[in-house]
């Protein structure tokens, strides 16, 4: 037993030794460790296979080039290597046009494979879908969330539907993204459903998303921000959930609804007054009151380009908070410890440059720390639970 | 043979005076090569420490404003600061020489453009005393590049980029004068070895290429300090505007930054095979077509910005029609080696490498063409892979294989074979380890220039395995690091003399380290490799054969014609100079009162003054001092 242990002690394994043992560990882990969620390679809907289906027949072509030049080119340096005692000189060969000649036919005929799948698929990914059954959502892109305006889906009174960076769509329909940003360039990138597309301010850019199968709801499909867009591009992320006909109908009703706004001198009243003196400065709510009158509360702002209007707030609609899974863009996963953390110091949890915003020139870099008391941030916290 | 050639110079050929006053292209170009190695631990010390971030999900190594400032620092460093200089170095060196010149056409010019290089390198890495870097990525793409005016990291982008392209603008009118006008007898534009040709290209690449990128940076300027609006949209601006003015830049800039790399590789590869190069004129002709197309196809880093299906297929062809001619070039380097006696020195090691590695990172740029895929690689670490395989595993292992080719003629002495051989083994190993990952990473979904990642993605084991990778690159360069300290500075070194490689051009005609003067006569050359056909003829079966005339007697120069013998009094080689140095620091200081406009007048004025002191000064200097 003391032998043993002093053997293991003493055992001579040097580090670095140890060390590179553990490279091709990693090595295979890495390699098993499958393409993930947020994969090209593994694509959803036809449009991603369409663009997966170009890919493999250009790694193919590519896979056979690197074959065919590494091959030479290794074969060249073992079979030309210098051997002791050899005395002899090379032959001098200056070259040959016929091999130039045939380099570059090959090169072109290749390439000529490659150009016709290449324009081929670049029209499909581009081609407008028409039909009745195309769904339109507005997309706006801020520093550093996602704001969905569902043009299609409109309230009794008129209202647009209008989310943040969870995109729920129906299973087999185009969706067809109509988008703009309110800021910066940014890049909206869902890759199993299709390719990126940048989100340029003064620009309308479109996209189409087709899903072939609903997600199960806790597993939505990832996407995010593919342009970079300062400070916290790395957690602009985008959920999609994609239901069958009858769930997304489902969901469109229950977010046309209004929330409830909280009757005077009630539990959660306190809530809503501090709500509605700071949070209503940059984030829109609809409400019902007690007497069933529906009003939206917050900034409306309206961004136009190339003539589109996209309604627009200066923070994520918050009328059916609750009803999402995630918060600051796709980052952090809500409850109400999470959410408090955030109202009492947004910085914590996600990089922002709040301190630099100027709502009176639509600038808008984050949330900012409101100064609430554990107590206020508690009502608050409350309130907001009960809009699902 | 002329006994003593003496050289007519001012005193003061010693000390730091010396360098700073120096107008001689070697001296010059050994400035650039210091300069851009520093650069290069620092560029590779923020690689270090984002690749350190990334090596698991959501660490907190650094926050994400460091990390922004760090990213986009690497990236400008590695391009304007290191492999700009260091072929600005191989160019400012060799050119003359292989051309068998005496000097560059402008001395003085030359030495303007080195230390505008190094104080605008200086003024940009002065940021991150001043409030921090540039943090808007090397691109800085508007309107993120124009939003924040009250922080001024991204004036000093503005103004550092600014800068440097004078510089750059100066030094090619330098070379391009140069190759054209000072030419040795009998070297031909056909006979101009291929580093060379590839420094003629690049610097026709940037005369014609920086305007674009002048313009765009000027026009940005004055967005961020005089409320402009060249780039708002809201105001009928255009970001797109500048993407457009950048990438017509930055595209043939790839090429400016790879060309003269294949341009060494083209060199070491018939010298180590012992076989003159395959298919000279295609080399030649493909690599002046590649700077050509270059310049129509800068839409395809923007083929998801929404340019319209007719454009994007229209760039998309341009660009694999690149191909055509890169192809051209790999065939006639394994041409090279085909049929040759290859012995595989460290610079051989290196310029295979650079080869295969360019070879993976030319193919997947071809699958950037395909503008299909390219909308799920755009902006993703497959981008980041492609691009460090054409310009590390491409770029700097040719740098790296001149390093140790030329070695021996800047310092008379051969840096170490066997750590040679574990720097480029390390090398080769790290530089794989950390890129081929991120062709993966990307095609699974992972953005580039993110300061965190999430668990769930299955990114985590790539990014570990990148990170080991980043990290072996680090001991690897430090062996080379050790291995030129060793070699020069402690003495360790084989000492050579003039043609250790058995070499085929100019260069190795002279001594090692070369007189001032360069070249005691100036040669009169017959035939592309000059050199190595004064050495060998061939025989019935096409085979070299040593001619006895010459042999060994390398810096025997007896058998090189001659046409310039000088003047009784030596050879009359151009006076040292301050002022070039002066008139680049009042450029500099104007520079730095621009980042802080408005009290930035004040250094703008005191700029001004010393920047036009310098420009009189420079010209209306004599020709010669008296002495």
């Amino acid at each position: 037993m003391g032998e043993a242990i002093v053997r293991a002690r003493y055992q001579t394994t040097p580090r670095l030794g140890r060390l590179l043992r553990v490279v091709p560990v990693i090595l295979l882990l890495a390699a098993c460790s499958g393409s993930g969620p947020q994969t090209a390679l593994e694509p959803e809907g036809p449009i991603a296979r369409d663009i997966d289906g170009v890919w493999d027949l250009v790694l193919m072509l590519a896979t056979f080039v690197f074959v065919l030049v590494m091959g030479l080119l290794v074969w060249a340096m073992w079979r030309y290597r210098e051997r002791p005692g050899d005395e002899t000189e090379p032959k001098q060969l200056h070259g040959s046009s016929v091999i130039e000649v045939g380099g570059v036919v090959f090169s072109v005929v290749l390439l000529a494979f490659i150009s016709v799948p290449t324009v081929r698929g670049l029209l499909d990914i581009r081609a407008v879908p028409e039909g009745d059954d195309v769904l339109h959502i507005q997309v706006t892109g801020h520093q550093w969330w996602w704001e969905f305006e569902y043009v299609d889906e409109t309230a009794a009174d008129g209202r647009t539907l209008i989310t943040a960076n969870e995109l729920h769509i129906p299973e087999d329909v185009p969706v067809y993204l109509t988008m703009t940003s309110a800021d910066v360039i940014h890049s909206f990138w869902v890759p199993v459903l299709n390719g990126k597309r940048d989100v340029v301010p003064g620009r309308v850019t479109n996209l189409t998303l087709i899903a072939d199968n609903p997600t199960p709801p806790d597993e939505p499909i990832p996407g995010q921000c593919a342009e970079f867009c300062g400070l916290a591009h790395a957690d602009m992320r985008i959920k999609v959930h994609v239901h069958d006909a009858a769930g997304y109908a489902a969901w469109v009703d229950e977010q046309l609804l209004p929330s409830e706004q909280p009757a005077p001198e009630t539990a959660l009243d306190a809530g809503w007054q501090t709500f509605n003196t700071l949070c209503t400065a940059c984030h829109q709510v609809t409400l019902e009151d007690v007497e069933g009158e529906v009003t939206t509360h917050g900034p409306e702002r309206y961004i136009t380009s190339d003539d589109i209007e996209f309604r627009s707030s200066f923070g994520p609609n918050l009328t059916h908070l609750f009803s999402r899974d995630t918060f600051g863009s796709g980052t952090f996963t809500l409850d109400a410890d999470h959410l408090a953390e955030w109202i009492d110091n947004p910085e914590s949890l996600k990089p922002m440059w709040a301190d630099r915003n100027d709502l009176a020139n639509g600038r808008v870099l984050g949330m900012p720390d409101l100064g609430l008391s554990s107590a206020q941030i508690e009502e608050v916290v409350d309130l907001l639970e009960t809009w699902r | 043979m002329t006994a003593q050639v003496q050289t007519i110079r001012s005193p003061g050929d010693r000390g730091v005076w010396a360098w700073i006053t120096t107008v001689d292209h070697k001296r010059i170009g050994l400035l650039y090569a210091v300069s851009a190695a520093a650069f290069f631990f620092i560029g590779g010390l923020e690689a270090l420490l984002v690749r350190t971030q990334l090596l698991g999900p959501n660490l907190e190594v650094l926050s994400a404003e460091a990390y922004n400032q760090l990213f986009t620092m690497h990236g400008l460093t590695m391009v304007f600061l290191v492999v700009m200089p260091i072929a600005a170095a191989f160019t400012n060196y060799f050119l003359p020489i292989l051309i068998g010149a005496r000097d560059v056409a402008f001395p003085r010019l030359n030495a303007f453009s080195y230390w505008l290089f190094i104080f605008s390198g200086l003024l940009i890495y002065s940021s991150f005393f001043l409030g921090g870097a540039p943090d808007g990525a090397w691109v800085g793409y508007a309107p993120l590049s124009t939003q924040l005016t009250e922080v001024v990291r991204m004036d000093f982008w503005t103004i550092g980029l600014s800068t440097l392209g004078i510089s750059s603008i100066a030094a090619s009118a330098n070379f391009i004068a140069t190759a054209f006008t000072m030419r040795a007898p009998g070297m031909t534009m056909l006979r101009m070895p291929v580093f060379a040709w590839m420094s003629l290209v690049v610097a026709f690449l940037l005369i014609f290429s920086l305007p674009s990128v002048a313009i765009g940076l000027f026009q940005l300027f004055l967005d961020r300090n005089f409320g402009a609006l060249f780039y708002a949209a809201d105001a009928g601006g255009d970001p797109l505007l500048w993407q457009h003015l950048f990438w017509i830049f930055g595209h043939p800039e790839v090429y400016v930054l790879v060309l003269p790399a294949m341009g060494i590789v083209s060199e070491v590869l018939p010298t180590f095979a012992r076989k003159p190069l395959f298919g000279y004129p295609f080399v030649v002709f493909s690599g002046a077509a590649i700077g050509f197309i270059g310049f129509g196809v800068w839409s395809h880093h923007m083929f998801t910005s929404g340019m319209g299906p007719i454009a994007e297929a229209g760039f998309g062809v341009a660009t694999m029609i690149i191909a055509v001619p890169t192809g051209v070039k790999i065939f006639n380097w394994i041409g090279t080696i085909w049929g040759g006696k290859i012995k595989f020195n460290t610079p051989m090691l290196f310029s295979l490498a650079f080869v295969a590695m360019f070879v993976i990172g030319g193919l997947s740029g071809v699958t950037h063409a395909v503008v299909p895929s390219d909308t799920q690689q755009h902006d993703t670490y497959y981008v980041v892979a492609h691009f460090h395989y054409v310009l590390f595993g491409g770029a700097v292992f040719g740098y790296v294989s001149g390093v140790y080719y030329w070695f021996p003629k800047w310092t008379g002495r051969k840096l170490n074979e066997t750590l040679g051989k574990i720097h480029f083994w390390l090398a080769l190993i790290g530089f794989n380890l950390t890129f081929g990952p991120m062709h993966v990473l990307g095609l699974n979904g992972m953005p580039r220039r993110t300061y965190r990642y999430p668990e769930g993605l299955g990114w985590a084991n790539w990014n570990a395995v990148a990170t080991i990778g980043a990290y072996t690159i680090l001991v690897a360069f430090l062996v080379f690091a050790w291995n030129i300290v060793r070699t020069h500075y402690l003495n360790k070194g084989e000492r050579v003399g003039n043609d250790p490689w058995d070499g085929r051009t100019l260069e190795w005609t002279i001594p090692s380290p070369p007189p001032v003067h360069n070249f005691d006569e100036t040669p009169i050359v017959h035939s592309l490799d000059d050199f190595w056909h004064q050495k060998y003829a061939e025989n019935e079966e096409g085979r070299a054969v040593r001619m006895p005339a010459v042999t060994g007697a390398a810096d025997d120069q007896g058998d090189i014609g001659r046409a310039d013998h000088g003047t009784p009094e030596g050879i009359h080689m151009p006076s040292p100079s301050y002022y070039p140095a002066l008139a680049s620091l009042g450029i500099a200081i104007t520079g730095g009162g621009l980042v802080y406009l408005p009290w930035g007048f004040a250094a703008i004025g005191v700029g001004v003054v010393v920047m036009l002191w310098g420009l009189f000064g420079w010209s209306l200097e004599p020709v010669t001092k008296e002495h």
